[in-house]
């Protein structure tokens, strides 16, 4: 019999996001919240599925634990999928928590804003546990597709249209440039299957040959698109202007993660005997997104602008331990995974947690424009002390959640210090880090130590409350922000789950 | 009281602050009285407890870590809750939780603009955790969580409550105010210095074997000889950067008086009595133990160095014209001697270093505190214009002629036996380093006593001799009140109780001490 409940998760989200079109057609104006409730169902049941996965062991009548194989090893549900899967799971509803009330503020309501986000998450999901070729760049697609949408939103804001033109354009050609280097690979291994190839690459004249490293170069550079690693990031912070802030959000976490989740799983598995090939170059990437995000997040004035710099050199630091892939034994390969999926989840929370904090304070300063946050502190204190919480642990600020992903991407190349190129990686990680403080510390600065503008209508801004749904996605982040920073071991079972991973393959 | 010493006396003495900031936080922001008591009442519970631990302390084995525990804390890394204190720690714990209740008795009646009190004691209290935690932490991980700690609150408390006055800086049209820049300063200095000491901290993990955050077993490791070599050179160095920018060391001290002068007194004061003392603790319980070898390579360079900064410190402070940007400068110069304690790798150096360290905190410690309450009446950190205080504010006056006497080495008080005991050990240092260099230093070093000696008198002659300025004539400006004086006299009894029997700190530390050098250098 099919594992149908394998494949739960997926299949709930499916029928949630046909309900939401249903729902926006059927429902007369007043009870047009409804579409979004059901939306946000859709994505909590199928985060049942995956906890009775992830717990097959303990539920009575559960069998078949462990991993699960469908369509004849495309598809595989193990623990690092359901963890990802948590993961996008998590990061769909808090953009949705985060768009419901910015939606209804605004002049574009339409339902299919909730259809294309959840099919952009249910892209996610696939890709989480797609393990060949095919299955993972339909997956991918899923996930840029309804984006484009997304980004372009505001219909009538010229800035949107652009956000979502530049987005479109190079995706479609970050995808032309994969899809060559997945034809050239498959064309000399003749597999599809990330298993298939990491063998087939071990065989000599197939790994070494040109036309296979020029293969796996354009699959990279396809994804370095996706993550926007400099040099292919220069779309990012013109999109994450342009488009509806949630959608920035969405995109800096979710669609970024999704491209990290392609990156690992390709050179963790489909190139795992070949790390000679893909080391060197993220090794460039990481230095090259973290140096020139940070340097150019210097000069932003655009609170959006600078999260997405920010969120280009973040992601610098989420490649990091990719880099020494090439001289790690199987312990230090498992660290550095174990490294990046963390840095990956701790990223989210506290990107989505500034991103749900940007939205409320430009709702009630009216301009994103860093310097009329000045003296935030003195009209709305709470969201100010969350702003300073959400960009310090940006920063990496103990105790706050970012220094323990700050922490283990450092001790993944540290882990080989006998090799200079690890300790100048680690280095010039070292000095981003303390770079990238002075933007997030401005930011702070402003809005603690700086005077109100005059322009700022204060008495306005008391009066605009922030929204409940929004509010909801605030204490969340911030929740998890400070737990995992005191007592990071919560996130310690992917330390589990990634030895398992590395071990397998 | 068995719990008291199985981990659960120093976790207190390290948490309540925390918890008292966590409670005053749900207080509403009104109940300024409250607010203040709660706050006051944790950190007494945590001086308190700290006192337990020093009658509970068995100073006949100062050398081993008591009061102890080593829990599970993120075993993903290998990181333990391990913590525990020895008659290095001790002191300086001590110290730590004293200075927190001071400042926030002297902050009862003196708050800084924007008042706020709620957000200051919460800041204040965190910071308190922070300090305390660094000095029980021996796990690298929890000290490096410790260690960090204390950047936020500071950076909070000089950016929000200090000097609004403008400066120009060089290279910049526009004029910002002093505590932006400074506070803004002091953490980049601080974070860039500890991203390499986090570097070296898990260096050192990957090449103990089994892997290890533990201070203890990577001491022993290192006494084995492990980290010889190419790389515990590598490591000694970005330790060091985290270390000595937190002391700070010349040429890495530049954050220092920017951040003193800026910061209000509370901020000061802490800065002074606590957070400089981070590094060179740092430096006795990490860097000496853990890489003996590379300490005795280094020592030269150190010595050097802080000799250096003793002389600049000195003449810096001869060409200052704010009262606490002189005191600030002092500090370099005296952070130079505890640091030439250590840099002879001897138990009399290391012993110096540490009585140098508490004397040096309650010493500047009041001297920041008496230079707030003057800007606090004459609205002016101006020398020239402060003269003759000691005839507007007697009281005052006196206490600052006492502490600047105490600070300039005077023997019998609390700053004698740091300086003193450093240039003695500076003579003598450990067989193998370089007399013709130690020697020198102690030389440099005994000329920089006379410096000292030199600006704390000129100071002290600038700002308590002479006639009053016309200006102050007709304002009504009140002499110590009774929140400054019960926050100054237990400083005061202090100094003298060190100066008169040093024994109070050398009790403690010197079986640790020793124990420490024997198993390091053999000595």
């Amino acid at each position: 019999m099919f594992d149908y409940h394998a494949l739960a998760p997926e299949l709930i989200i499916g029928i949630a996001l046909l309900a939401t079109i249903v729902a926006d057609l059927v429902l007369p104006d007043r009870l047009k919240y409804l579409v979004g409730v059901t939306a946000l169902l859709g994505l909590v049941a199928a985060a049942v599925p995956l906890l009775t996965l992830a717990f097959c062991g303990d539920i009575s009548g559960c069998t078949d634990t462990g991993t699960r194989t469908l369509f004849g090893g495309s598809y595989v549900v193990d623990d690092f999928a359901l963890v990802l899967k948590g993961l996008f799971i998590v990061s769909g509803v808090l953009s949705l928590l985060l768009s419901v009330g910015y939606l209804e503020s605004d002049d574009y309501y339409q339902g299919e804003f909730y259809f294309l986000l959840l099919a952009s998450v249910t892209g996610a999901l696939i890709m989480a546990s797609s393990r060949d070729l095919l299955t993972m760049f339909v997956g991918l697609e899923l996930v840029s597709a309804p984006a484009f949408l997304l980004a372009g939103w505001r219909k009538g804001d010229l800035r949107s249209n652009e956000a979502s033109l530049k987005f479109f354009l190079t995706g479609v050609l970050s995808v032309a440039v994969m899809l060559m280097g997945m034809s050239l690979v498959y064309g000399l291994t003749g597999q599809l299957t990330f298993e298939g190839i990491a063998s087939a690459a071990s065989v000599s004249g197939v790994g070494d040959s040109p036309a296979f490293v020029l293969g796996v170069v354009f699959i990279l550079v396809g994804f370095a698109f996706k993550v926007s690693a400099v040099p292919f990031h220069f779309w990012a912070p013109d999109t994450y202007q342009g488009a509806p802030t949630p959608v920035a959000a969405y995109l800096s976490v979710g669609s970024k993660a999704a491209g990290v989740v392609g990156l690992l799983a390709l050179c963790y598995q489909a190139f795992s005997t070949v790390p000679e090939i893909w080391g060197p170059l993220l090794w460039v990437l990481a230095v090259a997104s973290m140096t020139v995000g940070n340097l150019i997040a210097l000069r932003q004035t655009n609170i959006v602008r600078l999260l997405g710099y920010s969120s280009i050199a973040q992601g610098g630091f989420i490649l990091v331990p990719f880099a020494m892939a090439a001289s790690y034994d199987t312990v230090g390969l498992s660290d550095a995974f174990f490294a990046s999926v963390t840095y990956v989840l701790i990223y989210a929370f506290m990107n989505l947690g500034a991103f749900a904090v940007v939205i409320a304070v430009a709702a009630k300063t009216e301009s994103g424009e860093i310097e009329d946050w000045g003296g935030l502190n003195r009209y709305a204190p709470g969201l100010a002390a969350l702003l300073g919480l959400f960009f310090f642990s940006l920063a990496g600020i103990p105790p706050l959640a970012g220094w323990f992903a700050k922490f283990v991407m450092f001790r993944a190349v540290i882990g080989v210090f006998e090799s200079p190129w690890a300790v100048a990686l680690a280095v010039i990680a070292a000095v981003n880090a303390v770079i990238a403080l002075v933007y997030y510390a401005k930011v702070v600065k402003t809005v603690y130590m700086d005077a109100v503008p005059v322009t700022v209508p204060v008495d306005r801004a008391t009066q605009t409350p922030v929204p409940r749904p929004l509010a909801l996605a605030i204490g969340v982040t911030a929740a998890m922000v400070v737990i995992v920073g005191f007592f990071p071991q919560v996130l310690g079972l992917f330390g589990e789950i990634s030895e398992r991973l590395v071990a397998g393959p | 009281m068995e719990m008291f010493d199985d981990g659960w006396g120093l976790s207190l003495i390290v948490f309540l602050p925390l918890a008292g900031a966590g409670l005053i936080l749900l207080l509403p922001k009104a109940q300024e009285g409250l607010i203040k008591l709660v706050g006051l009442a944790f950190a007494l519970l945590s001086f308190a407890a700290s006192v337990v631990a020093i009658l509970r302390f068995d100073f006949g084995a100062a050398e081993q870590f008591q009061f102890g525990t080593d829990l599970s804390w993120i075993s993903a890394i290998g990181s333990r809750y391990h913590i525990g204190i020895d008659g290095i720690s001790l002191p300086l714990l001590v110290l730590s939780t004293l200075m927190t209740v001071l400042a926030i008795v002297y902050s009862l009646n003196h708050w800084p603009e924007p008042h706020n009190p709620k957000a200051f004691l919460v800041l204040l209290l965190l910071l308190a955790t922070g300090m305390n935690g660094t000095f029980v932490a021996l796990d690298l991980v929890l000290f490096f969580i410790f260690f960090e700690l204390v950047l936020l609150p500071m950076y909070f408390m000089i950016g929000i409550w200090g000097d609004r006055a403008k400066i120009r800086l060089p290279g910049f049209r526009r004029e910002v105010e002093t505590r932006l820049y400074a506070s803004i300063k002091f953490f980049l200095f601080t974070l860039f210095g500890s991203a390499f000491m986090l570097l070296g901290f898990l260096a050192l993990y990957f090449k103990s074997d089994p892997h290890t955050f533990d201070m203890v077993a990577l001491a022993e490791a290192g006494q084995m000889g492990l980290f010889d070599g190419t790389f515990g050179a590598w490591v000694f160095a970005a330790l060091f950067i985290g270390f000595a920018v937190k002391v700070p060391m010349w040429p890495l001290h530049t954050w220092l008086p920017d951040a003193h002068t800026a910061a209000p007194t509370v901020g000061s004061v802490l800065l002074a009595a606590i957070l400089l003392k981070l590094g060179s603790y740092g430096f006795i319980r990490i860097s000496l133990p853990i890489l003996p070898q590379q300490a005795q390579d280094w020592a030269p360079i150190i010595a050097v160095l802080a000799v250096i900064a003793i002389i600049y410190g000195a003449l810096a402070c001869l060409a200052q014209t704010d009262l606490k940007r002189l005191i600030a400068f002092s500090s370099v110069g005296h952070m130079g001697f505890v640091m030439l304690g250590i840099s002879t790798l001897t138990d009399v150096g290391i012993n110096a270093a540490v009585i140098g360290m508490v004397a040096h905190g309650i010493i500047t410690g009041m001297l920041f505190f008496l230079a707030g309450s003057m800007q606090h009446r004459y609205h002016t950190r101006d020398m020239a214009r402060l003269g003759g205080n000691m005839k507007t504010l007697p009281i005052i006056g006196g206490l600052m002629a006492f502490t600047a006497m105490a600070s300039l080495g005077l023997p019998g008080l609390a700053g004698f036996w740091g300086e003193f005991m450093a240039l003695l050990a500076s003579f003598n240092p450990l067989d193998g380093l370089s007399l013709v260099v130690f020697r020198t230093a102690m030389v440099v070093g005994a000329v920089g006593t006379v410096l000292t000696a030199g600006y704390m008198l000129w100071m002290l002659q600038k700002v308590n001799l002479g006639e009053p300025s016309e200006e102050w004539a007709g304002k009504d400006l009140h002499d110590a009140d009774k929140f400054e004086l019960a926050a100054w006299v237990p400083l005061v009894l202090g100094i003298v109780a060190i100066g008169v029997y040093p024994k109070i700190v050398f009790g403690a530390t010197n079986d640790a001490v020793t124990e420490l050098v024997r198993r390091a250098f053999g000595g």
